[in-house]
């Protein structure tokens, strides 16, 4: 799923300050279960946007709500009666919520309550990491099941490179090495043979290197 | 322009007659300070056989290893240039082989490169489109068949002599081998290893990649980096990923005078040379003097390796 992270307040405060009806849109998707910008968290936000406009002696109108998902028409739809009443709208979805909100609501102020981080795990509640780069074109089959393009800090194809030490990588010793996972992994699946042969040149079409990219599925359009 | 030779570089041809070859490395300044760069490849002419220039190593901004190859030529220094996949990508890097060979470099050492977290621009974006495996291979192929990683022909093949660099310390060590192995079959005809302190590991290295054959079908060059002093000693073995000094060296260098640390560190070395240069499948010698080059000339006088051969590159 994607992970996100709440925006520090003071941030978003530098935002809206000047503004004094100003709407909190959580996302039920994936920040929900990262803890980024779910409904909980639209409602502990809003609490401090008032809490400072009340201590600055401001009057200001903060609300909350939550949709199902703010990368579908459809639920940022059930917002179309409410736009008008705010100045400004702070969206606690991902990038993506973000900006198909500001697409369906031209002439609104709308901006991100969140940084979008990855696509990644939930290792532990508050720990979350990076397993995919949404290439578009799998490689998993090939490595063992561990993505070197988004666990090898160098995206190497033909890993590890030399500053593989003791499983780690040489970024730092709170990174594993994804290549010793890779070869490790392999091992265990008696497949070690796969990397003898040197890896060709990745096409890099199918990632963002591509330019902006749209799936079309004919067998699912209508 | 002899058939037998790949490039036709004086090193190639060194390895080539039997004899132990010997490289040695200069660092561009971090600056456009060319007489800096003059004056420490001059302690190396005529005492080795080519001097690698390093491509913004530890991801530090430098001048450019090309500009330094060249400079290198016009002294009559053969240059091994080194190149990295970190800062550029594959249409940038075949464009540079293309150039470096225009110009006259024939030795062309292909690397992935330090993480840009090293370095002094750790906000950078890296490339990493190729890496050193796909670098040496796409060379290979423009060289050996003429064609580009798109199949575009090219007009006019580089000849140039192919090598890459391998940890015998790094991570997990029983792949070591194996990659190295993958770095030849991509088309690698030289390696030149990371500096070596824990000569028992290299041992073990070197057993295996002869049990794998690896010694018949690539030269593969011992790197040594003499030990200046205890802190230099100190700071390897912590921050050098990989890079264990053992105890007993860095025990020595403080067991003499401090006047005679770098004497001493001079002697570790030229134990070392002596040592790897007798292991089988070893090539070469690959001294990485780091600000340093003024004791090339001593430490290869003392190691018995001067002079070198009278070769000419084609």
């Amino acid at each position: 799923m994607i992970k996100a992270v709440p925006k520090p307040l003071e941030e978003v405060l530098d935002l809206v300050k000047d503004f004094t009806k100003v709407l909190i849109v959580g996302c039920d998707g994936c920040v929900t279960v990262c803890e980024a910008g779910g409904s909980k968290e639209a409602k502990v936000l809003a609490s401090a946007l008032r809490l400072y406009f009340t201590q600055a002696g401001k009057q200001a109108q903060i609300d909350e709500t939550s949709l199902t998902r703010q990368c579908e028409k459809e639920y940022l739809a059930q917002l179309s009666d409410k736009m008008d009443a705010y100045d400004a709208v702070v969206s606690l979805a991902c990038g993506c919520g973000v900006q198909y909100m500001a697409e369906m609501y031209n002439n609104k102020i709308i901006y991100p309550g969140v940084d979008t981080c990855f696509l990644g795990v939930n290792e532990e509640r508050g720990l979350y990491a990076e397993r995919c780069q949404a290439c578009g074109r799998c490689i998993l089959a090939e490595t063992g099941g561990v993505c070197p393009i988004a666990r090898c800090s160098k995206r190497m194809l033909n890993g590890p490179c030399g500053g593989s030490d003791q499983g780690k990588c040489e970024i730092s010793k709170d990174v594993p090495c994804g290549w010793e996972l890779i070869y490790e992994r392999l091992k265990t699946l008696g497949q070690l043979d796969r990397f003898e042969k040197p890896v060709d040149p990745k096409d890099w079409t199918t990632s963002r290197d591509g330019g902006p990219r749209t799936i079309v599925r004919e067998d699912l359009r209508i | 322009m002899t058939a037998e030779y790949s490039a036709g570089s004086k090193l190639e041809k060194i390895f080539k007659s039997g004899q132990k070859a010997v490289t040695g490395e200069c660092g561009p300044p971090r600056g456009a300070d060319a007489e800096h760069f003059r004056h420490k490849a001059a302690y190396l002419k005529n005492v080795v056989d080519a001097v690698n220039v390093t491509d913004n190593q530890t991801a530090v901004v430098r001048f450019c290893s090309m500009a330094a190859a060249k400079i290198l030529l016009e002294m009559g220094v053969e240059p091994v240039m080194q190149m990295v996949t970190r800062d550029m990508n594959r249409i940038a890097l075949q464009s540079n082989m293309l150039g470096a060979a225009a110009m006259g470099i024939k030795n062309l050492l292909c690397l992935t490169g330090d993480h840009q977290t090293f370095g002094d621009h750790p906000q950078a974006k890296n490339v990493h489109d190729l890496d050193s495996v796909m670098l040496a291979h796409t060379l290979k192929t423009m060289r050996d068949d003429g064609k580009m990683i798109s199949g575009t022909e090219v007009q006019g093949r580089p000849r140039m002599f192919i090598g890459a660099a391998a940890n015998p310390f790094a991570d997990p060590q029983e792949f070591r081998v194996v990659r190295m192995g993958k770095k030849i079959a991509a088309g690698v005809q030289f390696i030149q290893t990371q500096c070596i302190y824990n000569m028992e590991r290299f041992k073990t290295f070197m057993e295996m990649a002869n049990d794998m054959g690896l010694t018949e079908k690539c030269y593969i060059m011992a790197g040594i980096t003499p030990l200046k002093s205890v802190g230099m000693a100190n700071y390897m073995k912590k921050f050098v990923p990989g890079l264990d000094v053992p105890d007993s060296y860095i025990a020595r260098l403080k067991g003499v005078p401090k006047d005679k640390v770098a004497a001493e560190g001079i002697k570790i070395a030229v134990e070392q040379i002596h040592e790897c240069l007798a292991m089988k499948g070893i090539a070469g010698l690959h001294l990485m003097a780091i600000e340093w080059e003024e004791k090339v000339p001593e430490i290869l006088e003392t190691a018995g390796l001067l002079p070198r051969p009278k070769v000419e590159a084609d």
